[in-house]
């Protein structure tokens, strides 16, 4: 188990955010969070690691001291922040922080390599990163939690701002990851990409989990008008289903 | 290691060495080696140990000092413009020598105006740790550290509009354009231990500075914590930059413009920055020290007025590369 959370709250300006949650996850799993906006995606995913107080519950992450939860857990937060005009290359080896060698042992060579190839940015490598585009920068930063070789990656929309062919080619990988036995829990509001590529789905409204489930027991008309306040239409393709808001 | 730090590195040395050689008792390089060392007739080992050793040491600490705070403010704030008497400790040093200056204390013995300043430098960091508490961001330590400055500035400026003596405010004029002009070894004692260990501080928090590039839920996520960088980070900056204030006086711009210039050296990355800028920030204190000593020598021109001399065009050159389309 990678992940377990029992009867989480969360409750900000004594506001709560997070109702109650229970929740765990598994090697070989990609697990979709969808929600509206505001519905508790980004607040679940920082209390699961520990970096938000919680009112109530447990997370097993959130147990473990700093560094070895980072051993454990790569995080890529939903603002995309790159402070200083470093190197692709050095922004990836950041990913190395909780490991020893500072980056340049070879076992921390061989995961910034890894991982540089993985999302495609060999012919970025000596670039600085701040020059380049908004969605080439989220690349390298998935590199960058890809290059923490942690069993689990929890990303929060990690596939908003990139282009169609890199969306898809961004989902591919994760459910590579997945499949090499990594388990994944990435924040999306693309239904369709996430029926498509997802091995489950958690649907959050109001701060609590309304479906857990396959992509086909979770995108049903009534949970989403439940949760999105809006009719959907399913349209099922040889690609997988198309989710149509009308 | 990159060769720059190399270069660096030798040209600290270099100035360091220069430094020894410098000055009005026109010492010849071997005779001053001699002398160094303690042999050597008449005067010269006297002058050699004791008036230019100490003077080279501390130019060189004292500015690498303010080059790799420099560094780790901009760092941790995340931010170019950041300093290291942004937390407030500088300017309550300078109040605490101002008012030794002006009660007469620093008449009394050469050391009361330095233990004035350090205990100035004490008082404001257990100031900004009252004011910005033991958890709060990095916005309530930068809001603190203003405003113990601004308090710390109003403190000198009250002391100089009331003081009744003429002598003492030139005097507090004087000093508070820094220099280093007739330190002894004991300043060395006095400021180089704390200065070590604030260096050390600063330096383990090397790789915490690296993960903030990301931002700082990401740092938090990579197992940086942030009360305790924060921590590390305030009292290391505090026992540099107050020892530092207390001997050489209130030296500016090194530390805001160093970390600037040599950034695009290092390749950008906040733990390479710190050695780097703590190499150049010696540079440029040794450089204006020694320029201090050729330019002007009898008129005691003072080392703050040369720094910012330097530091203002080299400012203004990347504001103008800035504007141009490159980046801070």
């Amino acid at each position: 188990m990678l992940m377990r959370l029992q009867n989480m709250t969360v409750s900000r300006r004594k506001r709560p955010v997070l109702n109650d949650v229970n929740l765990t996850l598994d090697r070989h799993e990609l697990v979709g969070l969808i929600g509206a906006n505001g519905a508790g995606k980004s607040t679940l995913m920082e209390a699961a690691l520990g970096l938000l107080p919680t009112a109530a519950g447990h997370s097993n992450l959130a147990q473990m001291n700093a560094s070895e939860r980072a051993r454990n857990a790569a995080y890529l937060p939903q603002s995309r922040e790159i402070a200083w005009p470093v190197s692709v290359e050095d922004l990836v080896a950041l990913g190395r922080i909780p490991w020893p060698g500072s980056g340049t042992a070879i076992s921390d060579r061989a995961a910034i390599d890894a991982a540089i190839a993985r999302m495609q940015l060999q012919t970025h490598r000596k670039r600085t990163a701040l020059r380049l585009s908004g969605g080439e920068q989220s690349r390298v930063l998935i590199a960058r939690a890809l290059a923490q070789e942690t069993p689990l990656v929890i990303a929060d929309e990690p596939i908003a701002g990139l282009d169609p062919a890199q969306q898809l080619a961004c989902m591919r990988i994760f459910r590579e990851l997945a499949d090499e036995g990594h388990g994944l829990l990435v924040s999306i509001h693309d239904l369709g990409l996430a029926a498509r590529f997802c091995t489950r789905l958690i649907l959050l409204s109001e701060g609590r989990i309304i479906a857990d489930g396959t992509p086909h027991e979770v995108l049903r008309d009534d949970l989403m008008q439940r949760a999105f306040k809006m009719r959907t239409q399913r349209i099922e393709t040889t690609h997988g289903p198309i989710i149509i808001p009308i | 290691m990159r060769p720059a730090i190399w270069l660096l590195a030798g040209l600290a040395l270099c100035l360091f060495a220069i430094s020894l050689l410098t000055g009005p008792a026109g010492i010849g390089p071997v005779q001053a080696i001699t002398a160094l060392f303690g042999l050597g007739e008449g005067p010269m080992p006297i002058v050699m140990r004791e008036i230019r050793l100490p003077r080279a040491i501390l130019g060189f600490a004292i500015g690498a000092g303010l080059g790799m705070t420099g560094a780790a403010m901009q760092g941790y704030l995340r931010n170019p413009l950041a300093e290291p008497g942004l937390i407030g400790v500088s300017g309550m040093a300078a109040l605490g020598a101002v008012l030794a200056i002006q009660t007469g204390l620093s008449q009394v013995s050469g050391l009361a105006l330095p233990f004035a300043a350090l205990l100035g430098a004490a008082g404001g960091i257990a100031l900004l740790f009252m004011l910005a508490g033991p958890r709060g961001g990095s916005i309530t330590l930068i809001l603190s550290g203003v405003a113990i400055s601004a308090l710390a500035g109003a403190g000198t400026a009250l002391v100089l509009n009331l003081s009744p003596n003429p002598y003492a405010a030139n005097e507090i004029v004087f000093w508070l354009m820094g220099s280093l002009a007739d330190r002894s070894m004991v300043h060395v004692w006095l400021a180089l231990p704390p200065m070590l260990l604030g260096g050390y501080m600063i330096w383990r928090t090397r790789r915490a500075l690296d993960a903030l590039t990301l931002g700082e839920a990401a740092a938090a996520a990579l197992g940086v914590s942030p009360e305790r960088l924060r921590y590390q980070l305030v009292v290391g900056v505090a026992l540099i930059v107050g020892p530092a204030t207390a001997v050489a006086g209130a030296i500016g711009f090194v530390g805001l413009v160093v970390p600037h210039i040599l950034r695009p050296l290092v390749g950008a990355r906040p733990s390479a920055l710190l050695l780097a800028a703590g190499l150049g920030g010696a540079i440029l204190l040794l450089g204006a020290d020694i320029s201090v000593r050729l330019i002007l020598p009898e008129r005691d021109l003072k080392l703050g007025v040369i720094t910012a001399l330097i530091g203002a065009p080299l400012f203004l050159h990347l504001i103008w590369k800035t504007r141009s389309g490159g980046r801070l």
